[in-house]
């Protein structure tokens, strides 16, 4: 974005304060519009008005991120990637997310293809409030024929809804993939300096996405001028990912460099979404639990440091998870409240003989707690303390979380007229004030687990309190 | 063949190129411009380039093929440096017997002056180090690490050594969590003498931690820090909590490094490390700890608090210039990392739980290395390896065999997962 201010903005803005934006002032709006947390097309009158149809396009210009965003695949499951801002999280916000393509190839056994495209799918894990899944499908071509590659491409978008990512270094190769999913938006994986050529034409007569491979960084960003010069814009740079050694360290500083070159340079020649291909690290290991984690590295490396998309191999659980929950953590956006209301919640239906358990307000806590006794159709109330969005542990090393504000909470909340048992569960992980929070409140503390997820074993145990 | 552009096509092009006038030229009216050596023309290079291939490329006349393009447009990728005024602090750990103490080696981190592993920017001067943990008591782990540590637990000493000598750890951590009067209350005296036995088995340097019982930390810590006299040790920890003074002055007085310890708050790291100034602590004893938050639940906070004290300390604020400290154990505490089965019965399956500690573990490490971490406290020893694995190679620690080098890189399109890595 090149404008720094909401007043500069503003002054592109209509300025009549009509509020068909949702928002009162236009100034306002410009905020929002500064903070990307709205669409410059709530502001209707800049697009229907003749008379602001000129700077409605100079501001859509100007609000452009530095990072040109682009889509792949088509409907529910399409990914956005690029359209980044800031080179820190803390800037404002990292946008849209690495996004994680499994691979599979088109020498696999078709019933192991199908079954591995669809745990890709369908893969998920309940975290903060949803679940997370993954992104997209790598079709390699490693026979190196057309048709045995266009028939994998076939077997995979009959089993899945999400964007592909079509590798080849052979145009045919590619052309014949492209013909089998000509609607479906797939991005390509690439031209290089001797493909381009060929890999250009397709691109333009079939309009999909495509990426540029040199480790060479000149020759990188003279493809990409080649390829925007002929009017192709929706491009992805590899500046490739060297599994080891010197070739790590220099791969690292790649991604640095380019993406500096784009957002802080402001040099729209290499302003595009960056590829990391993580899986290179299988290509140096023997044994395949050292690849996984090796892989793990590099992709850790590369959502933290500019990868936009990437391609991975392991699809072991150890690598799903933590792969997918480090994007999560590191695209979140900062501003984003740490909190949840504090209150009495009912999870399911719970009578006067449920059990009450306590929690804090800090919204990681909040929900993990809250979709244990879900899932696990644990009847009951939770009564959630305002511990200024603190953690359990911290908070009672910290003092937001005290036998006091214990016994203000279930006050304010008239917890007495929910239970009969005049009992409460505190968790585990805040032990240490189980007397003092007998002494205070006049309730019967129990300790719960340190963990909720222990919650079914220890009601077993536990429920009803003798 | 003579090649010709018109005036309309010309307009196309320059339109992609943001040109909006051309200095020095005139066009009027519907005319052909010649290109083949036309030397008064101030085009930028690749315009002209670009200008001569779609000439080139012409065949149908009339109809305008502007995209086709014959060469690439030669392009050099240029990138500036960047130019921090800060400079991290240099601390040096552990104390030879040139310096009054009586380790074999000592270790020294900080010094940056750009971030983590940008030495295109500024070299690194000092790889992160590693220190694996070690307890005053048998306490519980994760099945993953008990396994690597069952024989040793009932013996610090020997604990130690196995860190050492097994696992390559650069230092140890002895945490005296026994001494917490909720746990065992162990005398100060006695973990003071705990301490010793460490410093006997093994050679490198040492942290030693309380318990972070807020109330006996201070006894206990004093009293280690008398026992330690000379060895440079580094003190974990001083917060606001607590009486950071009577620890700050046990370390200044028995010549060891001070852990200022915050809760993810900027703010509070500020004026904790100031309160050390005032009482004396020279800045070369200061490392900060900025709390560690494990993968999945709070590393996002962690790793921005601790990239916005670095960045703070490299535009100059001298109060945030210190080495960082990582307790990357906590990465256990993630359920991840140590239950056998999902909680939720909604989530796809989990996989060996041993597979994901280790994986939790060291991704929580690299995390906060690329955020500016100088040192982590770590407890699985692959875990330690593949995160001093990998932040050695980003400082650009020369390899004995360079694999990656025989590899071509793009070769992993076609590489055969059959043959590629031995199947599970
Ligand atoms: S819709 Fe446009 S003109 Fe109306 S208030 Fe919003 S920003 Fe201003």
């Amino acid at each position: 974005m090149k404008l720094s201010s909401p007043m500069e903005i503003w002054k592109y803005l209509p300025g009549t304060n009509c509020g068909e934006c949702g928002e009162k002032t236009c100034l306002a709006f410009a905020s929002h519009l500064k903070e990307r947390s709205t669409r410059l097309e709530e502001c209707t009158p800049l697009f229907e008005d003749e008379k602001y149809a000129d700077k409605g396009k100079q501001l859509a210009e100007l609000l452009a991120p530095e990072i040109r965003e682009i889509e792949i695949g088509v409907g529910a499951r399409a990914a956005k990637i690029g359209g980044e801002d800031v080179m820190y999280r803390h800037e404002l916000t990292f946008y849209n997310r690495t996004a994680l393509a499994y691979d599979v190839w088109d020498t696999m056994e078709e019933g192991e293809l199908r079954e591995r495209v669809s745990r890709i799918t369908n893969w998920r894990k309940f975290y903060v409030g949803e679940f997370l899944t993954l992104d997209a499908i790598a079709v390699r071509s490693v026979s190196g024929d057309a048709q045995t590659f266009a028939a994998c491409v076939k077997a995979v978008a009959e089993e899945t809804d999400l964007p592909l990512v079509l590798c080849s270094f052979d145009a045919k190769v590619l052309e014949e993939g492209l013909k089998v999913v000509p609607d479906k938006n797939p991005l390509l994986y690439a031209a290089d300096k001797t493909n381009w050529k060929e890999v250009l034409e397709l691109v333009k007569s079939y309009k999909v996405p495509v990426t540029l491979f040199s480790p060479d960084l000149d020759m990188l960003n003279s493809l990409a001028l080649t390829f925007s010069s002929a009017g192709v814009e929706d491009i992805v740079l590899d500046p490739g990912v060297s599994p080891a050694g010197e070739g790590l360290a220099d791969t690292f500083s790649k991604f640095v460099r380019v993406r500096r070159v784009g957002i802080e340079e402001g040099d729209k020649e290499v302003a595009y979404p960056l590829m990391s291909v993580p899986m290179t690290a299988w290509m140096i290991h023997g044994d395949a639990l050292d690849a996984s984690y090796w892989e793990a590295v590099l992709a850790a490396m590369g959502i933290i440091k500019y990868a936009d998309i990437m391609i991975l191999h392991s699809i072991e659980p150890h690598s799903l998870i933590a792969e997918r929950t480090l994007v999560e953590n590191i695209y979140t956006d900062p501003r984003r409240p740490v909190s949840v209301e504090p209150g009495l919640r009912e999870v399911g239906t719970p009578t006067g003989h449920s059990p009450l358990f306590l929690t804090t307000n800090f919204a990681l806590t909040y929900y993990t707690v809250e979709s244990d006794l879900n899932s696990n159709k644990i009847d009951s109330y939770l009564i959630v303390v305002d511990s200024e969005g603190i953690g359990v542990e911290a908070a009672v090393a910290g003092e937001q979380l005290t036998a006091e504000r214990i016994k203000e909470t279930l006050e304010s909340y008239e917890a007495e007229n929910k239970v009969e048992h005049k009992t409460l569960v505190i968790p585990g992980l805040a032990a240490r004030l189980s007397g003092e929070t007998e002494d205070v409140t006049s309730w019967n503390v129990l300790v719960g687990p340190r963990d909720s997820g222990r919650i079914p074993g220890w009601m077993d145990d536990n429920w009803p309190p003798k | 063949m003579e090649k010709k552009l018109t005036l309309a096509d010309l307009a196309k092009i320059l339109e992609q190129y943001d040109v909006v006038e051309l200095e020095d030229i005139t066009i009027k009216g519907e005319v052909e411009l010649e290109l083949g050596s036309s030397a008064g023309l101030a085009l930028p290079p690749a315009l002209a380039q670009a200008l001569q291939s779609l000439m080139g490329a012409r065949e149908m006349p009339g109809a305008f093929e502007a995209k086709r393009i014959e060469a690439l447009l030669p392009a050099t990728f240029k990138v500036a440096k960047a130019e921090w005024t800060g400079e991290i602090e240099e601390v040096t750990l552990g104390a030879t017997s040139a310096d009054g103490g009586t380790r074999e080696r000592t270790v020294t981190i900080g010094g940056e002056k750009s971030l983590p592993f940008y030495n295109f920017d500024a070299q690194m001067p000092y790889p992160p180090v590693i220190s694996v943990d070690c307890f005053d008591m048998p306490i519980p782990l994760a099945k993953a690490v008990r396994e690597y540590y069952g024989d040793v637990m009932e013996d610090p000493g020997e604990w130690a050594k196995k860190n050492v000598r097994e696992f390559g750890a650069d230092m140890v951590t002895i945490h005296l969590i026994s001494t917490d009067p909720t746990i065992k209350d162990t005398p100060a005296r006695a973990a003071a003498k705990t301490v010793e036995e460490v410093l006997q088995a093994v050679k490198v340097p040492i942290v030693i931690g309380g318990s972070g019982n807020p109330d006996k930390d201070p006894e206990v810590l004093e009293a280690a820090a008398e026992a330690a006299e000379g060895e440079r040790c580094l003190i974990a920890s001083a917060n606001l909590n607590m009486d950071y003074e009577r620890i700050a002055k046990a370390a200044l007085k028995h010549g060891h490094v001070i852990l200022s310890w915050t809760q993810l708050d900027i703010n509070a790291q500020k004026t904790l490390n100031r309160y050390l100034f005032k009482l004396g602590v020279p800045r070369e004893d200061i490392v900060i700890d900025p709390t560690t938050a494990a993968l999945g639940y709070g590393l996002d906070y962690a790793f921005t608090n601790i990239e916005r004290m670095r960045i703070s300390a490299l535009k100059g604020d001298t109060d945030l210039a210190f080495p960082i400290s990582c307790g990357i154990t906590n990465a256990w505490g993630a359920r991840e990392a140590w239950m056998k089965d999902s909680p939720g019965k909604e989530d796809s399956d989990w996989g060996p739980a041993a597979y994901r500690g280790l994986m939790y573990e060291i991704i929580t490490g690299l995390t906060l290395g690329l955020a500016g971490g100088d040192m982590f406290m770590m407890m699985h020893p692959n875990a330690a390896s593949t995160v001093k694995k990998v932040t050695q190679t980003l400082f650009g620690a020369k390899v004995k065999e360079d694999k990656a080098k025989k590899v071509a890189i793009e070769d992993w399109v076609t590489w055969d997962a059959e043959v590629g890595a031995s199947k599970k």
